[in-house]
């Protein structure tokens, strides 16, 4: 084979660069389950007492995401800043009054969960976190 | 891996995939968006500000005030400050109409100056994004979260009424307001008209805080508050020769 | 193909690590841009644009001179031009480029620079802008490459590809165009409120592109000894110098409306970037007197074909029109387009040193594309058998 001496090499330092992720992961600690704070007292929303998350809270953790675009998009564009959930409660279009109402910690809550799926919205770039058991402005 | 994080995962790239296919269909079953019924509406709101309730600058301090702290907006000394309405003297207000010799209440008086909510918004018009748009009542918007910070609606905006975040404004903000965000570093932002309290059936901050001096309403309903005003007093508004048909009238 | 990039003299390589040293510093000075955002640069609330966005102006007029080679090779079957038609295609691609990243980095957000085509707004000019640009760079990209191949193969360049060359002749004006569009079209911005803005950038396209295409065509000819042609060198300069004719007529037209109007608004920008404001002169006022007198010199260097087809005489003319028309649309198109302010005030934008450093950063992304596509051409037209010197 011509330059065998340099391309099988290069081939097995490749193929292990490229597996790396693999290796990495089997070499270091077995991941924990991520335990978020969730809120501890209810909050008033509507002029009622409310301590059950808006949506079902394993469809809040996949679809949080798209809930919060689509409010944006219904609050922003078609000035409708009311979210009737499935079970038919009613709530502001919020990051900021609703969400974080309840979900006051971002630390314990928010960056928790995205830290451990290496991912940085920068939903707080603009959105102000509430004060008091946080850390950041 | 645990099972709830391997069905987050799974549900997070399904709703990626449906996402980018196009077909954004997470909705939840039953949810419905609404417009809260104390909202206010109008087909063109307007603003009527009677300028000669402002003989002098310190009148109109706690105005820019109210507007500035309810929505966070930064005090940036320098060129590259940001403001949402200030004032201004006529000669640089009313650009256009040069009458060198103007009476002295009016080259003494200050005019506020903001957005006009133009009815053909020429900054709307350039936004290569959708990020400045017209909505409800001919106002004029801007989503932060898509803006590209181009500044093309700067460029486009005869009045000057945009700023642009050329820093992170927050070590700017004296007081937060936390109920409402502050913007990030490269984004364009101006006066809403309030959209926000507006929705709420509020009047905007500006408004609220002038003790009848700036009017607020519908243009196009004869019995406004607005077109009352207009009707009894001569008013003025910035450059309308350019055709941008401005939202913002001023009493003389 | 791509090998033929690897292969070259030591001078050769010297000079792409020089534009690799350039870019580096510039990234860097860039990324200081991305986390402290654009208040490194000297724009303010008044003067929103600036550097940035008057170098894209430039480059995509830079881009567009291709078309003044392939229109008349196209359309009048000139065939001098056909020997170095690819470089001008490679150069125009390189222009391109330029173009892009001088956008990318006027963003102040360039991480969503996808929103344009995620949310295509066909009402703004921006938006078509940037559609013909990309379409400009793959037209190019397209063109250049399969006739370079098939030139060097000694095979016809298929059908197809001459359709393609047909829509790029059309394409290079609506570049420009959509660019001065970008200006023309906004209210009480009196300087760029112009019908004839359209023109003027095309015209200070077609001359100063071009030079910039002769001048590396004669310096190709002194680096490997590829002779450009004389009859290339004689068209394309009598091609320069029209296209300066129509680019200064076409300002003096701007002059007339604005003086004998006597409509302040027109005449105000102008007054500024010549003479400043209220007896007080600003730095941009020296500048484009140097730009009107080295105007006057190149066109009347080019003018007179004594002169015209004097080697020696000849780059000096292109390069002092390169200077006068960047000083024209690279500084004062936009410092005048903002003044006065909206409020009939003024004040002056400089460019700080991290802007420019920015800039001179793509600006050696654009050499290096241009030196690689060269090297790349070149080589391929080495291959195949062209010669590089010419019979006298």
């Amino acid at each position: 084979m011509f330059n065998a001496k340099y391309v099988i090499p290069g081939i097995i330092v490749f193929a292990g660069l490229f597996t790396a992720p693999f290796w990495i992961n089997m070499l270091s600690p077995k991941h924990e389950k991520v335990v978020v704070e969730l809120p501890a007292h209810p909050v008033t929303f509507f002029g009622e007492e409310r301590s059950q998350c808006i949506e079902p809270r394993e469809w809040m953790a996949a679809n949080h995401m798209e809930l919060l675009i689509e409010w944006r998009d219904s609050a922003l564009r078609e000035n409708k800043r009311i979210y009737t959930a499935t079970d038919g409660k009613k709530w502001e279009t919020s990051l900021q009054n609703t969400c974080m109402a309840c979900h006051s910690n971002k630390t314990e809550f928010c960056d928790k969960c995205h830290d451990a799926n290496s991912v940085n919205p920068y939903c707080w770039d603009c959105h102000v976190i509430p004060q008091g058991n946080n850390n950041e402005f | 891996m645990n099972s709830s994080r391997r069905y987050f995962l799974k549900v997070a790239s399904l709703s990626t995939f449906a996402l980018a296919a196009g077909a954004a269909g997470t909705k939840a079953a039953g949810a419905e968006y609404e417009a809260y019924p104390e909202g206010l509406k109008a087909k063109r709101w307007a603003m009527v500000i009677d300028t000669r309730r402002f003989q002098n600058p310190e009148s109109m301090r706690p105005i820019i005030e109210a507007c500035h702290k309810a929505h966070n907006v930064p005090t940036i000394p320098g060129p590259k400050e940001v403001k949402w309405i200030w004032d201004d003297t006529f000669e640089h207000a009313f650009a256009d109409d040069p009458s060198p010799l103007l009476p002295r209440g009016i080259e003494e008086r200050r005019f506020f100056l903001m957005c006009n909510h133009c009815t053909n918004p020429s900054c709307v018009r350039v936004c290569p994004a959708g990020a400045t748009y017209t909505t409800q009542g001919g106002l004029v918007a801007i989503d932060y979260h898509r803006c590209v910070g181009c500044r093309f609606c700067m460029a486009a905006c005869p009045y000057g009424s945009r700023s642009f975040n050329f820093q992170d404004p927050r070590p700017f903000i004296k007081e937060l307001n936390a109920a409402y965000p502050t913007r990030m570093r490269g984004v364009v932002e101006k006066c809403t008209f309030c959209a926000e309290r507006l929705e709420k059936g509020l009047m905007p901050a500006c408004v609220e805080a002038s003790n009848g001096a700036i009017l607020f309403g519908d243009l196009n309903d004869p019995d406004s508050v607005v077109r009352q005003a207009l009707a009894r007093n001569f008013s003025i508004r910035r450059k309308p020769s350019l055709g941008t048909d401005p939202g913002v009238y001023y009493i003389i | 193909m791509l090998e033929k990039v690897l292969k070259g003299s030591p001078k050769y390589y010297l000079w792409l690590l020089f534009l690799l040293a350039v870019i580096g510093y510039a990234f860097i000075v860039y990324v200081f841009q991305l986390i402290y955002g654009l208040q490194l640069t000297g724009l303010t609330r008044n003067t929103s644009w600036g550097f940035y966005i008057a170098q894209f102006t430039y480059l995509v007029g830079v881009a567009a001179a291709a078309v003044m080679l392939v229109l008349p090779a196209t359309f009048h079957h000139y065939h001098p031009y056909h020997r170095v038609i690819v470089f001008a295609e490679f150069l125009a691609i390189g222009a391109v480029i330029m173009c892009m990243l001088f956008i990318v980095v006027d963003m102040g957000q360039p991480q969503r620079v996808l929103n344009v085509i995620l949310h295509p707004t066909p009402n703004s000019v921006m938006f078509w802008d940037c559609t013909v640009l990309c379409g400009y760079l793959l037209l190019n990209a397209v063109i250049g490459w399969t006739s370079l191949e098939h030139e060097s193969r000694h095979v016809p360049v298929p059908g197809w590809v001459k359709v393609l060359v047909v829509i790029s002749i059309f394409w290079a004006f609506s570049i420009h165009t959509v660019t001065a569009f970008l200006y023309a079209g906004l209210p009480g911005r009196h300087y760029w409120l112009s019908a004839i803005m359209a023109a003027r950038f095309l015209a200070s396209a077609f001359c100063a592109g071009p030079s910039l295409l002769l001048l590396g065509l004669l310096l190709l000819k002194r680096l490997t000894g590829f002779d450009p042609g004389k009859a290339v060198v004689k068209s394309l300069s009598i091609t320069i110098a029209y296209a300066m004719g129509l680019n200064m007529f076409f300002y003096v037209l701007e002059l007339f409306t604005a003086f004998y109007s006597g409509i302040p608004g027109h005449a105000h920008p102008i007054v500024f970037i010549f003479q400043g404001h209220e007896g007080l002169s600003v730095w941009v006022n020296g500048w484009m007197w140097t730009a009107v007198a080295l105007a006057f010199i190149s066109i009347f260097l080019l003018a007179i074909p004594k002169f015209r087809n004097n080697l020696k005489i000849l780059p000096w003319a292109l390069v002092m029109l390169i200077i006068a028309s960047w000083i024209d649309k690279g500084l004062g198109l936009l410092i005048g387009g903002f003044a006065p302010t909206p409020y009939e005030t003024y004040e002056v934008y400089t460019p700080t040193f991290w802007e420019v450093s920015v800039g001179l950063g793509i600006f050696a992304v654009g050499a290096l594309v241009i030196s690689i596509l060269w090297k790349i051409a070149l080589e391929m037209k080495r291959e195949g058998g062209e010669p590089f010197a010419l019979p006298e």
